[in-house]
């Protein structure tokens, strides 16, 4: 009895990804995101730029756009226009936070409104409500060969840009003054960050949508935090935690029949909030703490 | 070997303005020195010249190219919230060893235990950086500098915000530096600590008043000359035709060391 409900729940996780092959695609494309991502986010929750991701993954959208006015539904053009625009975003945003007298968030939500309201006009003057939906949410269930070779590459290739960036990052993140007076190494740090985050969203862009690629940076990272206290535990845990949400959000979409993008950014948010209140350093151990130590 | 340290008519300011007026000693190797003076003096502004942040708008510093300079900012800009443990923080000192890419050894390991041992932070090494005293945190940030194995060390109010028992710890530390020949150079304010554990002082007002042993330097007299010296720049001040080493020129301002 109990055997055959062990079955039947086996069944229920693994038979969509032995059965479909486009449920395999859409899982690969998950977890090699997932193995990027989430280190990215930590990085840009300890930079303090988690809304700067956001409005960088709403820039990349106007770029994505034209290449689709440009190239129709094509993995090169869009990836191309988006990388252009979310590197000409990271810049233009850095240049008007530091020489106008608006404060970076400002700017910032200038930035993503006017990209989302551009990209939003350019794709529905040409294509039609599901070629917006797709730009918007992804299509992460029709992942062809090219597009999971595109996640791939990016992800080997932001991990390996990590390994090698990594001590300068933290430096730069913890003490930048400090990274200043001993190297050169700070701007290297700063601009290559910036870049391997454009790509990522890029790559996050094509399987959740502009809308919620930012989903898969901020939440794993935001939720590992509240269960470590160092940053290279950090990095793993995140990892694991966006890989867990985006397989459990690609089950419950299947089995529900609910839209997959969202579904995969709400498994997310849940283990956020789960999280959150049972952490080590979540809300219910803080409210536990009013005992203290003698010492 | 070490060099000794000439600060040659130099002129250091920001956008033209002076904040440091052509100013000209010579600091032997291995001197302990403190530099005093009132707010907006232009020490911390001397301080980033020497240690290669701010260029001079006239003159020169002279030996410092061939030693290895580190320098202690007066607000640290630590980011305290960040994830680290203080061994790792305080190992960041050893990049001129490993780089970016590098990884620490067991003797570098070991260095920094020791050095988080001299600083009073033993027990501390695997603690986060957000669980310590700002007390603490200064230990550990004197702990980083001396791992960066520099002859000469700059250190801009490294007790602006400690206790006393802190002050004399670290104090101790910095003489043990001296001790190990290094030229060490603080900014400080309190004149009895630097009455009874200073080789030399420096008071400066924007320009140079006196230079030499703490008794002859920390004068009644020249301590009134300094408060009297006027902080703010004019922004219509005309330019600067002061003959060159007018400072240096006057002996009574100027204590050969």
């Amino acid at each position: 009895m109990i055997e055959s409900a062990w079955l039947g729940l086996g069944a229920l996780v693994v038979g969509p990804f032995t059965e479909f092959s486009f449920m395999q695609r859409a899982l690969a494309g998950c977890l090699a995101l997932s193995l990027s991502a989430a280190p990215m986010g930590v990085f840009l929750m300890l930079r303090r730029m988690s809304l700067m991701g956001d409005a960088m993954a709403h820039g990349i959208l106007p770029g994505a756009a034209l290449g689709y006015l440009y190239a129709g539904l094509s993995l090169g053009a869009m990836t191309l226009g988006g990388i252009v625009a979310g590197v000409l975003v990271a810049v233009a945003a850095g240049l008007v936070a530091r020489s106008t007298v608006l404060k970076e968030d400002t700017s910032m939500a200038a930035f993503y409104l006017l990209s989302l309201a551009l990209g939003v006009l350019i794709v529905s003057t040409r294509g039609s409500n599901v070629d917006l939906l797709h730009v918007l949410f992804g299509t992460v269930l029709a992942l062809n060969d090219d597009a999971l070779i595109l996640l791939g590459a990016i992800t080997s290739f932001t991990l390996l840009s990590l390994a090698v960036l990594y001590r300068p990052l933290v430096m730069e993140c913890l003490d930048p003054a400090f990274l200043r007076s001993v190297s050169r190494w700070s701007p290297v740090a700063h601009y290559g960050f910036l870049g391997l985050l454009v790509i990522n969203l890029v790559a996050g862009f094509h399987a959740l949508g502009t809308l919620m690629s930012v989903g898969l940076l901020v939440l794993p990272a935001a939720a590992s935090r509240f269960w470590v206290r160092e940053i290279t535990p950090m990095l793993l845990l995140s990892s694991a935690i966006a890989m867990v949400g985006s397989a459990s959000g690609l089950l419950i979409s299947y089995h529900a029949d609910l839209p997959t993008g969202p579904t995969i950014v709400l498994c997310l948010g849940v283990l956020y909030l789960l999280s959150l209140t049972f952490g080590r350093q979540g809300l219910l151990q803080l409210r536990s703490s009013r005992h203290h130590l003698k010492a | 070997m070490v060099a000794a340290l000439s600060i040659d008519n130099v002129t250091l300011g920001y956008e033209q303005h002076p904040a440091v007026h052509h100013l000209s000693l010579r600091i032997e190797p291995g001197s302990l020195v403190a530099v005093m003076g009132p707010n907006g003096a232009g020490k911390s502004t001397l301080l980033k010249g020497l240690a290669g942040l701010l260029k001079p708008l006239e003159g020169q510093f002279d030996g410092l190219a061939r030693q290895r300079v580190a320098y202690m900012p007066q607000l640290a800009q630590v980011d305290r919230s960040f994830p680290i443990s203080v061994l790792n923080m305080v190992a960041m000192g050893l990049w001129h060893e490993v780089g970016a890419l590098g990884g620490l050894n067991k003797s570098q390991r070991h260095r920094c235990i020791d050095a988080l041992g001299v600083v009073g932070l033993g027990d501390f090494r695997e603690r986060t950086l957000d669980t310590l005293s700002g007390g603490q945190f200064q230990r550990a940030l004197f702990a980083r500098l001396m791992l960066q194995d520099a002859s000469v060390l700059l250190l801009d109010e490294p007790f602006a915000a400690v206790d006393e028992r802190t002050t004399s710890e670290l104090t101790a530390v910095l003489q043990g530096w001296h001790r190990a020949g290094k030229t060490v150079i603080a900014v400080l304010h309190d004149a009895e600590l630097v009455h009874r554990h200073f080789e030399h002082a420096l008071l400066i007002a924007r320009e140079m008043i006196a230079w030499g042993s703490p008794a002859d330097v920390l004068t009644p007299n020249n301590l009134l000359r300094a408060r009297g010296l006027h902080e703010a720049f004019d922004d219509k001040a005309s330019l600067c035709d002061a003959p060159q080493h007018v400072h240096s020129a006057a002996p009574a301002e100027t204590v050969a060391s």
